[in-house]
């Protein structure tokens, strides 16, 4: 029996700036995990059916846009109306220090900002996904 | 039956993502909910896309799918990436060129890595399939591993087999002959409007020539643009063609048979695989013997019939 942690890189919203969840994709791939990536532009629901269909155990949203406050919830809320609980999700991007309590109060459990080694978001997930 | 296994004869998305998770770890509560949803599967009809990498599979398998949702269709995608050998991992692309089937209820897709299977599919695949088939989807479409030789084994599940070549490959396209021209039902040369088009279906043509001298069906060589919706119904009617023709003839059995036959050995394969290299007392007996190989006190032969001769008494 062989598991493996799969992973959803997701960049929601109107940003086409994908070079950073693109070198993190890799970088998860090389750390053994399977990295399932959506492409530019997309919304919430598109993102959680996403996660559904491919049964992820981790989303990692990607946004430098700034609209981070709203795309990012956008997201958890519908995990939450839609009762997933075996979803963690993580947020990348330029994020300011002040928006960051917030977001993990929302249920965003990981923030990584620019300049974050590749192998703390690999850590991170391994510690906090059960497969 | 279980709640997992009935969830998916209904069509449920978490449940049918869920089950094929079990299926693709080999975790062994998933052989009772396969034997549970098998009764319920052989409606779906089964269609591999196959062909060079960048030749467009994904786009097209996207347009594909919204034409057979104009008639009706529940489609099921499983689209299969290659997993790096070193490191075990997979990244999975091919849902970016499918994003807008995402919120269509009546479409699922998932994503797959090769996970150590050679031949362009994933050794799941099959379970996949009667995942889909059980949980209501009309078709099914399977998109390989871009592929190079002897990525060949989509014959073995699909009904269908489409080949994806493009324009420009040149003389490429006789170092890919040996293998994947051989299983086309359907060749299609997408990215028609690029240079060297013509050449390259001259060049098609001239090979099927030879390849069916004495066939009673040719295989069709369709152009297509799928990035801009062109050609596309052309595909569907050459399928539903080769359709009929399999069904008019014993042809559909036996290649039905065939995936079966594919199928049941796999699962023995599995099966005996775990048995032999998961049970820990195995494990033991191998690290030791392999220790023995190493010394020179045991040939890897009479090793092998060692661990084999308990299994096969």
């Amino acid at each position: 029996m062989v598991k493996k942690i799969r992973v959803l890189i997701a960049k929601p919203g109107l940003d086409g700036h994908d070079r950073g969840a693109k070198i993190v994709a890799r970088a998860l791939r090389n750390a053994g995990m399977e990295v399932i990536y959506t492409g530019l532009h997309q919304t919430a629901e598109m993102i959680v059916e996403t996660a559904i269909q491919e049964d992820v155990n981790v989303i990692g949203l990607s946004l430098l846009s700034g609209a981070h406050m709203t795309l990012f919830t956008d997201v958890t809320k519908l995990l939450k109306k839609k009762n997933i609980e075996d979803i963690i999700v993580l947020g990348g991007g330029i994020i300011p220090e002040q928006d960051k309590p917030k977001l993990k109060k929302e249920g965003i459990i990981g923030i990584f900002g620019p300049g974050t080694h590749t192998e703390e978001i690999i850590e991170f997930i391994n510690e906090n996904v059960k497969i | 039956m279980s709640e997992l296994g009935s969830n998916v004869l209904k069509g449920d998305q978490r449940s049918i993502a869920r089950l094929i998770s079990y299926v693709e770890n080999g975790e062994i509560k998933a052989s009772d909910i396969m034997k549970e949803i098998h009764p319920h599967t052989g409606k779906a009809y089964v269609i591999g896309i196959t062909g060079v990498m960048g030749g467009g599979k994904s786009t097209l398998i996207c347009e594909i799918t919204r034409e057979f949702r104009k008639k009706g269709k529940k489609v099921g995608i499983i689209a299969i990436d290659p997993t790096s050998p070193f490191s075990g991992g997979a990244l999975l692309g091919d849902r970016v060129r499918m994003m807008e089937l995402s919120m269509d209820e009546g479409v699922f897709i998932r994503s797959m890595g090769t996970r150590g299977m050679l031949g362009g599919l994933t050794s799941a695949v099959y379970d996949v399939v009667e995942i889909l088939d059980a949980s209501g989807k009309d078709i099914i479409l399977i998109e390989t591993v871009g592929v190079g030789q002897a990525e060949v084994d989509i014959i073995k599940i699909a009904d269908t087999t489409l080949v994806t070549l493009v324009p420009g490959l040149g003389d490429s396209i006789q170092t890919i002959k040996a293998g994947v021209m051989e299983i086309a039902d359907i060749f299609i040369i997408n990215k028609a409007d690029k240079p060297g088009i013509e050449q390259t279906v001259a060049e098609v043509e001239s090979l099927v020539d030879i390849e069916c001298l004495n066939k009673e069906r040719r295989t069709p060589v369709l152009k297509t643009i799928a990035k801009d919706r062109k050609g596309i119904k052309d595909i569907i009617d050459n399928i539903e063609n080769h359709k009929e023709y399999l069904l008019s003839s014993k042809k559909f059995y036996i290649k039905r048979k065939k995936r079966y036959e594919t199928e049941l050995v796999e699962i023995i394969r599995k099966r005996l695989m775990n048995f032999i290299f998961d049970e820990s007392k195995f494990r033991n007996k191998i690290e030791i013997l392999i220790d023995q190989i190493y010394k020179r006190e045991i040939d890897p032969y009479s090793a092998s019939d060692k661990i084999l001769g308990k299994i096969l008494k």
